[in-house]
């Protein structure tokens, strides 16, 4: 496991609104790196969202732009009817192209193209969800030396997302969504 | 300085025969999508690598309608973005009521939605008989496609909301004939829609242009590619004349970018300036 990394992606389904909130209250103010998330809420507004988020946030929240690079210390969140990705120049890339299981935003394309522009130098986190997208991406990302991160199944709102990531992609760390912010600020070499 | 992963040289290579064999220049899409989009390709023809799809594409032609098929990948609805149609409709289209002949370039048709939605809002405008839609694409296939004006009925119930939240006067069935799991086009709306091959990256100014819709195209394309698309639509366009871009598209990294001033800067309607910057 590497512990540099230039940026944190993190995928979440249904009940990914509560968890992104306690994960997002729990990172430190100081807190190093970008981090693109992709949240299948189903809600056109994605505004309203970053609004939301930004209440439980000691770090701003906003939409991500296109071709705009994620600045350190700040939370992006893919724009609604989209994929995000992460272009080989470090930038904020936007897509319409097909549905990936049913999704888009898809976790996977956010996943898979920020595992190959950071070759392997990001932290992958896969929370609570009632499909299967990010396991594929979550394996990318491993596979090339990035960092695993999966809620417990056990502990998820809807199991089924961090169990088929850990089912084809393993995991550096499974822990409850509680923990996850302070291993995040562990692994980014900050405290609380 | 690290080594690049085999897919990333297979991707170049891929990139360099097509221009070379085909003369397609792909070398200023963005990467990223691009990939995915050859790696597609690569499973839908059931190959094991981007590389075993070039070998074959350097001597299967028939492979290569295929191939620029998969590239364009066109996804798209009626009345995407709705509130965008509606603003074209209460703020644009009666500034361009006032020229004689008004001429409209949708630059990427894909399958046509957007074109048939722009036909019924100048319909509803009472523009539409001396409007000239000029809709492009640089895939064949999709011209094809565009052109039948054939849907499947699935999507017709989401195309409905969508042209009634953008103000549709109707009902979006008038426009259509339903049959089996299909929807058509109804051919009226055909009648001043001009479908012809153009491909942005190399072709150059055709018309001069009232309005231009490119909807989700230059999110594809590097800056440099990005600015060079920019100032052809510049160069299109009268003085004033409209383009309209896709509602999270971000122009400023592009230099042409100064020569137009946002209409509204939220969904993307910017105005040609009477002066270059």
């Amino acid at each position: 496991m590497r512990a540099a990394a230039d940026l944190v992606v993190l995928g979440c389904s249904a009940g990914g609104l509560r968890a992104l909130h306690v994960l997002l209250s729990g990172l430190a103010a100081n807190f190093p790196l970008p981090l693109a998330a992709v949240c299948h809420t189903g809600s056109e507004d994605v505004s309203l969202l970053c609004e939301l988020l930004a209440r439980s946030s000691t770090l701003p929240v906003q939409e991500a732009s296109e071709r705009c690079a994620p600045k350190p210390g700040q939370i992006y969140i893919a724009p609604s009817g989209y994929h995000l990705l992460l272009g080989v120049d470090g930038r904020f890339a936007l897509s319409v192209d097909a549905r990936v299981g049913y999704a888009r935003p898809s976790i996977d394309v956010l996943f898979q193209s920020a595992a190959e522009a950071c070759r392997g130098r990001l932290i992958g986190v896969v929370m609570t969800g009632a499909n299967s997208d990010g396991a594929e991406g979550l394996q990318q990302i491993r596979r090339r030396g990035g960092v695993g991160i999966v809620q417990r199944p056990d502990d998820a709102e809807a199991s089924a997302m961090p169990s088929a990531a850990l089912e084809l992609a393993g995991a550096d760390h499974c822990l409850p969504l509680e923990q996850i912010a302070g291993l995040l600020n562990r692994l980014c070499g900050v405290v609380r | 300085m690290s080594r690049p992963e085999v897919e990333e040289v297979e991707l170049e290579l891929f990139v360099r025969a097509l221009k070379l064999r085909h003369g397609y220049d792909f070398g200023e899409y963005a990467r990223a999508s691009l990939r995915r989009r050859v790696n597609a390709l690569v499973q839908a023809q059931g190959h094991g690598s981007i590389g075993e799809l070039t070998a074959r594409l350097l001597r299967d032609d028939a492979l290569l309608p295929v191939v620029i098929a998969g590239l364009s990948v066109p996804v798209s609805e009626m009345f995407r973005d709705p509130a965008v149609f509606r603003r074209l409709r209460d703020e644009v289209l009666p500034l361009l009521a006032s020229y004689p002949q008004i001429n409209i370039w949708q630059a990427g048709c894909a399958f046509g939605q957007e074109v048939y939605s722009l036909a019924i809002l100048l319909e509803e405008a009472g523009l539409y008989d001396r409007s000239q839609i000029y809709a492009t694409d640089f895939s064949d296939a999709a011209i094809a496609r565009a052109q039948e004006g054939i849907f499947p009925a699935r999507e017709a119930r989401l195309y409905s909301e969508n042209y009634l939240a953008a103000g549709g006067q109707h009902s979006l069935a008038d426009y259509y004939h339903a049959r089996y799991e299909l929807i058509t086009i109804d051919e009226r709306l055909k009648r001043n829609v001009t479908f012809a091959n153009h491909n942005l990256v190399c072709d150059g100014v055709f018309c001069e242009a009232h309005l231009i819709l490119c909807r989700n195209v230059l999110i594809y394309f590097t800056d440099p590619l990005q600015n060079h698309v920019l100032e052809l639509f510049r160069d299109s366009l009268v003085r004033s004349g409209f383009l309209c871009l896709g509602t999270r598209e971000n122009i400023a990294f592009a230099r042409a970018g100064r020569d137009f001033r946002a209409v509204d800067a939220r969904l993307r309607i910017f105005q040609r300036e009477q002066q270059r910057a």
